[in-house]
């Protein structure tokens, strides 16, 4: 029977179907981080139970982690004891253990790629929903709750339905100035937050075929936003081209096999999906959002739409968004007031983010009005800023770098937005308080991120390039 | 972690008729650092509940003393946003055992399933009739029946059946959950992972 990537790689994780249930459902690779990952430890110690594969799990600390002085000891004492604790826990269970200070350390979604973790058919999961950043080689790749990591430490297997399939083609090229993120933000917009909820996605087309591993892990990242559970795009040489040599990635004979494997991973011709959406490349440009959900985009040049055809609860909804945002129906973008801005996140903390960056901020100088927050998604994306004189750029514009970590994405540690204060941000919500209590956050490309961090507005960044 | 088990569930509700509430709502990030699951209640919607100066806020449905019960009633899409167990584990702390909603998001969905907290999804018009019957009369009680699968309004004796599959149906009636289920067949999971490529 024709299946699609999805079918593939899914059927072949099913240990077993339960009868009127869900499937016991193998996992290859697990990502644990410092928040969710505590009581779950908990719950194994009062259960008595082991990690059945130690092997197959990897911490790394970022959501509570400092970005200035890492050398330093946390200050916060509830978050010191979160890092402790996942060393101490990965310690004891034998976990590979990337903490504070490592070589290796960075945001789990950008490490796990970097290093060849992540790999084409494997079932990926840890507990944070941006994990289908990974399904942009060919996994499955999807967040968990806490009771599932202790599920997938004591047995490797998590109980799941199987979700729908759908399939989103993008075609065409993509004008100047438009980003992976800007994709994303426009597929979401069209879809809604919950327009995908119960589907797994594989996006096709040639505007994936023709994107980079990182900006597919953008789009990948993006998923949950539109309520799908993940999102995944069928490997190709450039997947492979990527993952060879990396740190962790099989090798000689482990490495053709897998490759074998690999090149079988692909939709069948005649496979079937639930759901199946197309759209123009040429109909996108810069996105940014202007509410409190990441579904509440539009193009940059464009006014925020009106309430008049929503009809109850959520006419109530938008309007409370609007509220909170400080704005009102009709009113155009551009040229809004910008306080801060953020570039990071593990969906736009890679190093092409950071090279997008710094072409538009190139010989110019940071607006006065402006506090930038400029965070690497991992030690290793900040050794390439610096190696190829980023660095230099960024600071004759009169920014400066911090260290890696998920930062004002979900203001953990101390990167907060102050209430009322606007926050163009390259990171994947803008949910009320998200980036600190009170915050409003603007997502965008950082193409738009730079052009409102040296105009110190909501500036069209294709009037800069 | 055990919870109580559920059956029949009789109680008032309380209604929070807004659409796409989202996880960093009912549990902001930074109540996420303890390494323990303790008083995650106190901070259910904590930005909504409380102002800055942690004063309570007049306006919103948990501090308003007419409204009360183990259920809350949600708009739709209720739960989207971040993985974080800790929102389910806020609602289940501060005492409902029973999520409402025309539709829910699926991680939402999953982590209250896992942790004794029943999502029961209604249709659009009869989410609107729960509202409703509770703004007419904030003492409507509404009947939630695992074994048959209904939810029923008291006051208008309107009801409607949901949803569950007999797996998670059966751990909640008797108050497993998935990892008792998972430990049974521990050695067909070993020799499942024998053949794997990677
Ligand atoms: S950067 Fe944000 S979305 Fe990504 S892992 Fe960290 S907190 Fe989650």
């Amino acid at each position: 029977m024709s299946k699609t990537l999805f079918d593939k790689v899914w059927d072949s994780h099913v240990v077993k179907s339960v009868k009127g249930g869900p499937d016991v459902f193998f996992i290859d690779r697990h990502f644990i981080h410092e928040v969710t990952s505590p009581v779950a430890f908990l719950g194994l110690k009062s259960r008595g139970l082991s990690v059945m594969y130690p092997e197959r799990t990897f911490a790394t600390a970022d959501h509570n982690t400092p970005t200035i002085n890492q050398h330093l000891p946390v200050e916060d004492p509830l978050s010191a004891n979160q890092l402790k604790t996942l060393e101490e826990n990965s310690k004891l269970h034998g976990i590979s253990h990337w903490g504070l200070g490592h070589e290796n350390n960075g945001i789990v979604h950008v490490v796990g790629p970097e290093h060849g973790i992540t790999l084409p058919g494997a079932t990926i999961v840890c507990g944070d929903s941006h994990t289908s950043t990974h399904g942009a080689f060919g996994a499955i790749a999807f967040g968990i709750g806490t009771s599932e990591v202790e599920m997938v430490l004591s047995t490797q297997c998590i109980m799941q339905p199987k979700p729908k399939k759908m399939r989103i083609n993008v075609n065409g090229h993509l004008g100047n100035g438009v980003t992976p993120k800007d994709v994303a933000l426009y597929i979401i917009a069209k879809l809604t937050t919950s327009g995908a909820t119960g589907y797994f996605v594989e996006y096709a087309g040639d505007v994936f075929e023709n994107m980079t591993m990182e900006g597919r892990m953008t789009v990948c990242n993006l998923s949950i936003e539109m309520g799908a559970r993940g999102g995944m795009i069928a490997p190709d040489q450039k997947t492979y081209n990527y993952l060879e040599g990396r740190s962790q990635t099989p090798k000689g004979d482990a490495w053709d096999t897998a490759l074998a494997y690999w090149k079988t991973l692909k939709t069948d011709d005649d496979a079937q999906f639930d759901k199946e959406l197309t759209f123009v490349a040429s109909d996108i440009e810069p996105m940014i959002t202007y509410g409190t959900n990441p579904g509440m985009g539009i193009g940059i040049s464009k006014s925020i739409p009106l309430s008049e055809a929503l009809v109850g609860g959520e006419k109530t909804t938008y309007k409370k968004s609007l509220d909170y945002m400080g704005y009102h129906e009709n009113e155009p973008m551009i040229g809004k007031q910008v306080d801060f801005v953020f570039v990071g996140s593990c969906t736009n903390g890679r190093i092409e983010d950071f090279r997008d960056f710094a072409s538009i901020i190139k010989g110019k100088q940071k607006a006065e009005n402006v506090t930038a927050w400029l965070v690497p998604g991992s030690h290793i994306v900040e050794a390439q800023i610096k190696e190829e004189g980023i660095l230099d750029i960024i600071t004759e514009a009169g920014f400066a770098l911090r260290q890696p970590g998920c930062s004002a994405c979900l203001a953990m540690n101390d990167d907060k937005v102050p209430a009322g204060k606007y926050a163009v941000s390259t990171s994947n919500r803008n949910f009320e308080g998200r980036q600190g209590p009170g915050s409003r956050t603007l997502l965008a490309s950082p193409l738009v991120a730079a052009a409102a961090a040296v105009t110190g507005v909501v500036t069209d960044p294709r009037d800069l390039l | 972690m055990a919870y109580d088990k559920f059956n029949i569930l009789k109680s008032t509700a309380v209604p929070l008729p807004l659409e796409n509430v989202d996880t960093d709502q009912i549990i902001p990030a930074r109540f996420l650092k303890a390494t323990e699951r303790k008083g995650f209640g106190d901070n259910l919607f904590r930005d909504w509940r409380y102002n800055s100066d942690d004063t309570p806020k007049e306006s919103f449905v948990l501090n308003n003393s007419i409204y009360g019960g183990k259920i809350l009633v949600g708009g739709r899409n209720f739960g989207s946003g971040s993985s974080r167990e800790h929102a389910a584990w806020a609602v289940y702390d501060y005492g409902f055992r029973c999520v409402v909603s025309s539709f829910f998001a699926d991680i939402f969905r999953n982590n209250c399933l896992n942790i004794g907290v029943l999502p029961v999804q209604v249709s659009a018009e009869f989410s609107e009739q729960i509202f409703n019957a509770i703004y007419d009369d904030p003492n409507t009680e509404l009947e939630i029946n695992l074994p048959e699968q209904t939810i029923s309004i008291s006051s208008t004796r309107a009801s409607e059946t949901f949803e569950i599959n007999s797996y998670k149906k059966e751990n909640l009636t008797n108050g497993f959950d998935d990892i008792d289920y998972l430990q049974n067949i521990k050695g067909e999971i070993e020799t499942f992972a024998k053949d794997l490529i990677i």
